[in-house]
C-alpha cells in the first residue's frame, strides 16, 4: 500500500515537473493538475494512511486515537482540491486570452515551430 | 472590541461581495462604496496598531474563531508586528484606490471588488495564526493579484499575467507540500503551538520539519522574489496597472512578513537543536537579491521597471537584515520595510504620471492609449485640467526627488534612518556607546551590500530623472488631476512623517522587533501553558 502511494505520488509529480518546463500553455496547465494531484496525494499520506478507520469519533465512545484516521490532513486535502480547481478555472481563461492575443500558445508568447 | 480583531477581514469581504452584482452604471456607488471601505480599514488598523503598542509584548488580541481552543480551531493574531502590517497596506490600499478613481477603475471589469479581495487576503494572511489559513488567504490574495495583475488587459499584461499566474501555482504547491510536512512531523499547524512543540521533538524527525520548513520558505521567498525566485516580479509590476502595482509592492511584503513570523517564532533561540535553521541562507540570498536589484536598477531603461527592480533591493534588504538575526537589525528592518512600501507605492503612481506625457513611452502606455480610444470623455471628466504648467511639472519633480531620497536612503528623508537603524544595530549590537564589539564579516558585508545598493539607486534614480524631467524638451507636459496627486503627496507625506516622527515609530519597530526575538510571549498567550483555554470575553 505504501509503496504504491509513494510510487502514484512520485510518478505523478515527476510527469508534473517534467509537463511544466515544456513551452507550451496546454503541457503547462497538465503539469500543474498533475503536480496539484501528486500534492493532494502528499498531503493525504502525511496523515498515516490506516486502511477501514473511521475519521470521526463514534457516538457514545471516548476513542482511542490509534483506532481513527486523523482527519485534519482530509480536511486539508479537500480546501486544497476546491482551491487548486478554481485557480486552474482561472489560469485556464488566461491561456485562451493569451491565445487570442499572441496568435499561439508559446508561454513566452513567441511562435515558435517545435 | 475584541471583535475588532476580525473587522479587517470582514470589512473588504463584504464591501466586495456587494460590488460583484452592481452593474456599471452604479460605477460612482461603488467607486464610494470603496472608498469607505479603505477608510474604514485605515481606522480599524490605527485603532488596532495603538492597542497593540499599549499592551506589553504579548498579543494584544487572540480571537479564537468558533470559540474552540487554539491548538483544535482557528485563530486570529493581533501584535504590534500585524498591527503595522495592516496599518500599512490600508494607507497603500486607500491611496491605490483614489488614485485609480480618475482612470484606471473603467479600464476593465470588477476593479473594485477584485481590490477589496486583494485587501481581505493581505489582511488575513497578516492576522492568521496557524499555516493552513495563511495558505488560504495567500491564496485569496492571489486570485484577486491575478485579476488585477490583468486589470486593463492588452498583450504586455496578458503574457506577464501568464508566468506570474504560473509561477504562484507552483508555489503554492510548494507551500501544501511544506505545510503537511509540518503536520507530518509535528502533528500541529498552529504556529504558537508548532513553537511550543518544536523543542521536544526527537532528533529524527528534526529533519524532516527543517525540511518541510524550508520547502513552506520556498514558496514564501518566491512571494519575496528573494534571488533567483524573482525573475517573474520586473515585468509582472511593470505590466500592471499602476494602482493594482503600489498594491502588489504591499504584496511582496506578505512574503516577506511570514519568513519573519514563521522564523523568528519557529527556529528562534527557544527552538532547541533547530535554533538559528535557515538564518544563514536568508542572510546569503538577502544579498543576493540586493546585488541582482542593483544591477537591475542600474541596467533598466524603463521608469515602471525601476520601480520593479527597487522592490528586489527592498525585499532583499529586508531578507538579508533579518538573515542577521540581531534584535536592532531587525527593527531598523522593520522601519525600512514602512518607508520603502510607502516610497515605492508612491513611485508606481508617479511612474504613470511621469510617462503620460511621453509620445513613445513603454508598452504599458500604449495599452493605455489603445484603451482609451480618442481622448474625448475621459479628458472632460479630469478634475484638474487648468493646473499651471510649471506648476505640474515642479510637483512631480518634487515627488520623483522625495521617491529617490527615501529609497535610496539618502538624508533627510525616512530612508535614510532606516538604513542608519540597521547600520546601527550591524557596528554597535549592545547599543550605543556601550563599547565597540568586533564586527562579524556578514556584519560588514551587509553593511556593504546596503550602501553599495544604495549608490545603485542613486545612480538610476538621477539618469531616471535627468531623462524623464530635465531632458524631455519635445514632450507635452502631463495633464494630472487633484486626485491623482493627492494620494501619491500622502505616502511621500507619511515618510515625511516618519522622518520627523522617527523617534516614536522607531520606539514602536523596537518593541516590535523585541517581541518577535522572545518567541515565548507570543506562545504563551495564544496557547495557555497549562493546556487550560480561557473563555473568550
Amino acid at each position: 500500500m505504501e509503496l504504491i502511494l509513494a510510487l502514484s505520488i512520485g510518478v505523478l509529480g515527476g510527469s508534473g515537473v517534467w509537463l511544466l518546463m515544456r513551452p507550451r500553455t496546454f503541457q503547462l496547465i497538465i503539469g500543474l493538475s498533475l503536480l496539484s494531484y501528486a500534492v493532494n496525494l502528499f498531503i493525504f499520506s502525511m496523515g498515516r494512511f490506516p486502511v477501514g478507520r473511521p475519521p470521526v469519533l463514534e457516538p457514545g465512545t471516548a476513542g482511542d486515537p490509534a483506532q481513527y484516521a486523523d482527519p485534519l490532513p482530509q480536511a486539508l486535502v479537500l480546501t486544497a482540491i476546491v482551491i487548486g480547481f478554481a485557480t486552474t478555472a482561472l489560469f485556464l481563461v488566461v491561456m485562451l486570452a493569451a491565445r487570442g492575443l499572441t496568435g499561439g500558445d508559446h508561454v513566452d508568447g513567441r511562435r515558435q515551430d517545435h | 472590541m475584541q471583535h475588532l480583531a476580525i473587522a479587517p477581514i470582514l470589512l473588504p469581504l463584504l464591501a466586495g461581495a456587494i460590488m460583484i452584482p452592481m452593474d456599471d452604471q452604479r460605477g460612482r456607488l461603488r467607486a464610494a462604496l470603496g472608498v469607505a471601505s479603505a477608510l474604514g480599514l485605515l481606522a480599524i488598523a490605527i485603532a488596532l496598531a495603538f492597542l497593540a503598542d499599549a499592551g506589553d509584548a504579548a498579543p494584544v488580541f487572540v480571537y479564537r474563531l468558533g470559540n474552540w481552543p487554539a491548538q483544535f480551531g482557528i485563530v486570529l493574531v493581533v501584535d504590534r508586528l500585524a498591527a503595522m502590517l495592516l496599518l500599512l497596506s490600508a494607507v497603500l490600499g486607500l491611496a491605490a484606490l483614489l488614485f485609480s478613481l480618475v482612470r484606471w477603475q473603467r479600464m476593465g471589469a470588477h476593479f473594485h471588488a477584485l481590490f477589496q479581495f486583494q485587501l481581505m487576503g493581505l489582511n488575513g494572511a497578516f492576522l492568521t495564526g496557524d499555516l493552513f489559513n495563511l495558505f488560504v488567504f495567500f491564496e485569496v490574495l492571489l486570485a484577486a493579484s491575478y485579476g488585477l495583475a490583468l486589470h486593463g488587459s492588452g498583450v504586455a499584461r496578458v503574457k506577464a499575467g501568464l508566468h506570474y499566474i504560473a509561477i504562484n501555482l507552483a508555489a503554492s504547491l510548494l507551500f501544501l507540500i511544506g505545510v503537511s510536512m509540518i503536520y507530518g512531523v509535528a502533528g500541529t499547524l498552529n504556529m504558537a503551538d508548532l513553537a511550543a512543540r518544536i523543542p521536544a521533538l526527537p532528533a529524527e524527525d528534526r529533519p524532516l520539519l527543517e525540511a518541510g520548513a524550508a520547502i513552506l520558505a520556498m514558496a514564501f521567498l518566491a512571494k519575496a522574489a528573494m534571488w533567483p525566485m524573482g525573475f517573474w516580479l520586473a515585468p509582472t509590476y511593470s505590466a500592471a496597472s499602476p494602482p493594482a502595482a503600489a498594491i502588489f509592492s504591499m504584496m511582496s511584503k506578505v512574503g516577506f512578513y511570514a519568513v519573519l513570523r514563521l522564523s523568528l517564532l519557529l527556529f528562534g533561540a527557544e527552538a532547541g537543536a533547530s535554533a538559528g535553521f535557515g538564518s544563514t541562507w536568508l542572510f546569503l540570498g538577502g544579498l543576493a537579491t540586493i546585488a541582482f536589484g542593483a544591477i537591475s536598477v542600474l541596467a533598466t531603461q524603463d521608469l515602471s521597471r525601476l520601480a520593479g527592480a527597487s522592490v528586489l533591493i527592498s525585499s532583499g534588504t529586508s531578507l538579508a537584515a533579518l538573515g542577521a538575526g540581531q534584535e536592532a537589525v531587525t527593527s531598523g528592518a522593520l522601519f525600512y520595510l514602512a518607508s520603502s512600501a510607502l516610497a515605492i507605492g508612491a513611485f508606481f503612481l508617479l511612474v504613470e504620471l511621469l510617462e503620460r506625457g511621453r509620445e513613445v513611452g513603454a508598452d504599458v502606455l500604449a495599452v493605455t492609449q489603445e484603451a482609451y480610444g480618442g481622448k474625448t470623455e475621459e479628458d472632460e471628466e479630469e478634475v484638474e485640467v487648468g493646473t499651471p504648467i510649471p506648476a505640474t511639472m515642479a510637483v512631480l519633480g518634487g515627488c520623483f526627488l522625495c521617491c529617490a531620497l527615501v529609497l535610496a536612503g539618502l538624508p533627510p528623508l525616512s530612508g535614510f534612518i532606516a538604513k542608519f537603524a540597521m547600520l546601527d544595530g550591524i557596528l554597535n549590537p549592545q547599543g550605543l556607546g556601550q563599547g565597540a564589539a568586533a564586527v562579524p564579516p556578514d556584519g560588514w558585508a551587509l553593511l556593504a551590500a546596503l550602501i553599495l545598493s544604495g549608490l545603485a539607486t542613486v545612480l538610476a534614480m538621477t539618469r531616471a530623472g535627468i531623462r524623464s524631467l530635465w531632458a524631455a524638451t519635445d514632450r507635452a507636459v502631463p495633464r494630472v488631476g487633484v486626485v491623482e496627486i493627492a494620494p501619491i503627496l500622502l505616502l511621500l507625506g507619511l515618510c515625511i512623517g516618519m522622518t520627523a516622527g522617527a523617534g516614536p515609530v522607531l520606539r514602536y519597530m523596537q518593541a516590535t522587533a523585541s517581541a518577535l526575538h522572545t518567541a515565548p510571549s507570543y506562545m504563551g498567550s495564544v496557547v495557555p501553558v497549562d493546556g487550560t483555554t480561557e473563555a473568550r470575553p
